[in-house]
């Protein structure tokens, strides 16, 4: 049955608009603050980025199935890679994991919501909207077309006219906005929200991987908001950053864009450690082995990543003392990897292994992300990666690690959190029948891409030499294409097939460690009745069976009602959305050099930010200690 | 276990023999190394290689044993609940260790490798024998000038076999990549960066090069080829292109018509071409310099063959050769005068640097056509 609302008078707001307090209905999708609903937003927005990326990067290898093919022209490529690099790092890959953290970062620490409601939802906001506008560039004068990195000086104005550019730039420098809102919300929640008892060598590991990773997005951001500025202001206000007829040095981009752009590459790597560190244990019935290490190996890798961006200049010609030394500290980031990977094996070593479809996204993992991790290190060789470097080789390893590594764990964390976050289950046997589709799929289209690079092909190029023993490889990776799209129709059929037709999932379908398993499948809007308490590491499974850890028995925790006069739900609220879709005109304004429009959109945001200062509490109390479960929960 | 270490075994040698075998030789494979800073990478790739083997073994074994040893045998298995271990210090410990050997066992020799490959060579104070070349990456292709010999030329680097050829790299509009696989390993072509790269090849020989940096358009087509001939051959080569000015245009009326038609047609507003005129210098240095056109093997960044045919199709419509390059198209789609006017620009330009009329049609395909 449903939890009676009983509207305790709220403070009145002064806000043009009054906080909503809908539950259903798409309106109550605009202005939902709940961090849960704007997980599954986040979530659902990237499989939809998700989709783009993948159609685009099918008709790159229909284009090179064969040389001198002319499914595409040679701009069209550009735009087709383009776009695949860009949407998969900043709208697909990454998005998905802030969309997990939204989801389940609170309900692991045992919190009610994440610190600032509503910012998340703006930074949601902001991301759709930088999305949306980049891929309007379809329609209005072409894609960006400059490769996701965007090297200068090809993004200059007289090398680079068209408007594509312009849309990478600023579209980048908005959702770069809702990025760092999202982590700063990340860290003061994880910081300061945890259940009472949760110390920080109590916390789970995906939300300890996410912290790390919002500390890196703190400092990886900001130099590429930096360039992404010079560039605007070069090609809006004809500065001179990046412009080599003046003397400009086009080298401080790649500097400024590694900076960020290592980085970033375990912004969307750790999460996705996070994810695997709670789904092994989870199906091997055991205790993360190694947990300490795990941790400090992740931090260790938060501030390693800042120290090895030149890896990706080996060959601009930085010296030899320069790429000894990022060689050095890039050889230095393996070890924490594959202490890390040690300890998942070890995790399974001893269990009980089960073998859920979850169980089998997290070993394929292993062993693609151990490959990467390999291919990683050969490329981290200088003089090897004078030959690799820009060729197949670089693009097999980073498929390797961020498709075979970081879409695998999130794809094995879809299988584990689906139930939780819709309440029903998937099915095991299509889920297992696209797994077999997908991973070897994924191996055929990216392994041969070794021995292309290995063989001279360089990246980036519509078409390749034929009699140079670049066919083969090229025709079975285009082959592998396929084999991966019938795993990934099959994993979007799942989840429909889930949603509509899923058997009940229980609050607890995997016998799980964590606290999200707690509570209902889904969880009630204000996520426990009443506040966890915690006493250990696996607070929940130490719950279920509370002699299993230590050998004697944990003490029960005695979770506590939160409040006396009941649970305050806080309104919804209708500014973030509109500060968020306020830079759509403010980006389209910058484009096309219309200040009025850019002007107007400014105002909007200010008077937004008024509105949201002064809007009030609203909101609604729930009764104290609630025991009853809300509408559609099942135990 | 015995069939286990069979079938390890067996997965090494094919390693061993698809790595050895001739099966990634190839004109632009950096497994098929054919001078010493190739060799050098490939010895360190081979290295990591090997390295990997008992990497993967100890990885993919050990999970692999786990899966199948731990696995949940039946439902009430999978309730089981086994011992809740937290981690093993002893062993984390020396796993960490482990690791770290390994990456030691890397990074020696990597340093070592990077002294001996990238080390910049004094271009003020080179030895003899040395080469120095200067390359400049344009929108889609390469120029080469030997500013010790005075010779400018494009998309073929003509080297002399067994010495040290050092590439002073330049770009003039976006970056580029130089990139001879069977030679070195790449280096960027960077505007307003002073880059440089080395290598030797042991053998005459031609080994092909691609620009390994996305500079738009053309890229995919934006090729060359590294010549290497024996010093003999070298020699005449240098000859041949320190005469060009002074060489006759041939008595074939063909080539004559030729001639003209290269300046009515505006080729020479671009297209430097050395004896064009006696003492008059024509084209611009930001265009690709057809010096001694008839001793290329290639047309069009090394995307053709220079046969008659091959060219005749290039000046007849660039664009389907080589998508969005700069070249314009001279003559509209039902000119009745192309086919002739063609066949006269490509006899002309196929006789730049061939003493005669007669040996032109022996040396299509240049000099180095027999290689």
């Amino acid at each position: 049955m449903a939890v009676s609302k009983v509207t305790v008078a709220a403070p009145a707001g002064s806000g043009v608009f009054t906080r909503p307090n809908w539950d259903a209905g798409w309106l109550s999708w605009l202005t939902t603050v709940d961090h849960k609903r704007l997980g599954l937003l986040y979530i659902f927005t990237s499989f939809l980025f998700m989709s783009a990326a993948s159609i685009e990067a099918f008709l790159i290898r229909l284009q090179l199935a064969v040389p001198n093919n002319t499914v595409l022209n040679p701009d069209a490529y550009n735009q087709m890679f383009t776009m695949h690099g860009v949407t998969m790092v900043f709208l697909a890959i990454m998005p998905l994991g802030i969309g997990f953290a939204n989801y389940f970062v609170p309900l692991q620490i045992g919190a009610r919501d994440l610190a600032f409601p509503r910012l998340n939802a703006f930074g949601y906001w902001i991301y759709a909207v930088g999305g949306l506008f980049v891929y309007s560039s379809f329609f209005l004068g072409g894609a960006p077309d400059a490769g996701w990195f965007a090297y200068s000086p090809l993004t200059s104005l007289s090398n680079n006219p068209g408007n594509g550019t312009d849309f990478y730039m600023i579209g980048l420098f908005v959702g770069g906005i809702g990025t760092l809102v999202t982590a700063m919300n990340l860290i003061v929640t994880i910081i300061s929200m945890r259940a009472p008892g949760m110390t920080m060598m109590r916390v789970p590991v995906f939300t300890w991987m996410m912290l790390v990773t919002a500390f890196m997005i703190i400092f990886a951001f900001p130099p590429l908001t930096i360039a992404l500025f010079q560039v605007i202001m070069d090609r809006t206000f004809g500065t001179l950053f990046y412009v080599p007829q003046a003397g400009a040095m086009p080298i401080l981009w790649q500097h400024l864009f590694w900076i960020f752009g290592h980085p970033e590459v375990y912004i969307i790597v750790l999460p996705a450690f996070g994810v695997i560190s709670e789904v092994i244990p989870t199906f091997s019935r055991k205790p993360l082995f190694g947990y300490p290490v795990i941790i400090l190996s992740g931090i260790f890798i938060g501030f390693m990543g800042f120290a090895v961006w030149s890896h990706h200049m080996f060959t601009t010609g930085l010296g030899p003392v320069v790429n000894t030394a990022f060689a050095l500290t890039s050889f230095v980031i393996g070890i924490p990897t594959g202490i890390k990977i040690f300890n998942w094996v070890g995790t399974i070593w001893g269990g009980k292994v089960v073998f859920t479809t979850s169980m089998l996204y997290a070993i394929s993992f292993l062993i693609t992300f151990t490959i990467g991790g390999i291919t990683g290190i050969m490329l981290a060789v200088p003089p090897f990666d004078a030959q690799a470097q820009d060729s197949y080789f670089v693009v097999a390893h980073f498929h390797y690690v961020m498709g075979g590594g970081a879409l695998m764990a999130f794809f094995a964390g879809v299988y584990y959190w689906f139930p939780k976050m819709s309440g029903k289950m998937m099915d095991e046997r299509i889920g297992k029948l696209g797994f077999w589709f997908l991973v070897p799929g994924l191996h055929l289209i990216f392994f041969p891409q070794h021995i292309a690079g290995l063989m001279g092909m360089p990246r980036r190029t519509q078409t390749y030499v034929a009699g140079i023993g670049l066919e083969l490889p090229n025709l079975l990776s285009t082959a592998g294409t396929f084999v991966m799209m019938i795993g990934l129709i099959l994993l979007a059929v799942n989840l429909v097939h889930g949603l509509l037709r899923g058997k009940p999932a229980g609050n607890d379908p995997w016998d799980g460690r964590t606290l999200e398993w707690a509570t209902t499948s889904p969880p009630p809007h204000h996520d426990f009745d009443r506040q966890p308490v915690v006493n250990d590491r696996d607070a929940h499974w130490v719950q279920k069976y509370p002699e299993s850890v230590h050998g004697h028995r944990v003490p029960e925790s005695a979770s506590e009602p939160y409040d006396a006069n009941g649970i305050h739900m806080p309104g919804q609220s209708w500014y973030p959305f509109i500060m968020g879709i306020a830079f759509l005109p403010f980006s389209y304004g910058l484009l096309y050099h219309n200040f009025w429009v850019l002007g107007l959109s400014i105002l909007i945001f200010f008077v937004g930010t008024f509105g949201w200062a002064f809007e009030g509490v609203g909101g609604h109390h729930l009764p104290a200690g609630g025991h009853a479960h809300p509408k559609g929960a099942r135990s | 276990m015995q069939a286990r270490r069979w079938r390890l075994g067996g997965l090494l040698l094919a390693a061993t023999l698809l790595l050895a075998g001739c099966e990634f030789a190839g004109p632009q494979s950096a497994l098929d190394p054919q001078g010493p800073v190739a060799q050098a990478q490939k010895d360190i790739f081979l290295w990591t290689f090997w390295l990997s083997w008992p990497v993967m073994i100890g990885v993919f074994g050990t999970l692999i044993f786990a899966i199948v040893r731990f696995r949940a045998k039946n439902a009430s298995d999978a309730k089981a609940i086994p011992t809740q271990t937290h981690g093993n210090t002893t062993l984390e410990i020396t796993m960490t260790v482990v690791a770290t050997v390994i990456v030691v066992l890397v990074a020696v020799p990597t340093v070592r490798t990077i002294f001996a490959t990238e080390q910049r060579v004094d271009v003020t104070a080179l030895e003899p024998g040395d080469v120095l070349v200067k390359a400049t990456g344009y929108q889609w292709w390469f120029k080469f000038e030997y500013p010790e010999l005075g010779i400018t030329t494009a998309n073929e680097l003509i080297i002399p076999a067994g010495r040290r050829v050092v590439v002073e790299l330049d770009s003039a509009d976006v970056l580029h990549s130089f990139w001879v696989p069977n030679l070195a390993g790449k280096r960027d072509m960077i505007p307003n960066n002073r880059n440089q790269v080395w290598f030797v090849a042991d053998q005459p020989g031609t080994y092909y090069g691609q620009c390994a940096e996305l500079c738009l358009g053309a890229h995919a087509y934006m090729r060359f080829r590294v010549i290497a001939e024996d010093d003999a051959g070298f020699d005449a080569w240098v000859a041949a292109f320190q005469g060009a000015a002074d060489q006759v245009v041939q008595a074939d009326p063909l080539v004559q018509r030729g001639q003209q038609l290269v300046a009515q047609k505006g080729c020479i507003g671009c297209h430097t071409i050395d004896g064009y005129y006696a003492n008059v210098p024509v084209g611009n240095p930001d265009f690709p310099n057809l010096t001694n056109f008839g001793l290329r093997t290639t047309v069009g960044a090394a995307v053709l063959d220079n046969t008659p045919e091959n060219l005749a199709a290039w000046l007849r419509d660039p664009q389907a050769v080589k998508p969005t390059n700069r070249m314009p198209t001279l003559w509209v789609v039902d000119d009745p005068n192309a086919d002739e006017e063609i066949d006269a620009i490509v006899a002309y330009l196929l006789s730049l640097g061939v003493p005669d009329a007669a040996s032109a049609a022996l040396a299509q395909g240049g000099l180095h056509g027999g290689q």
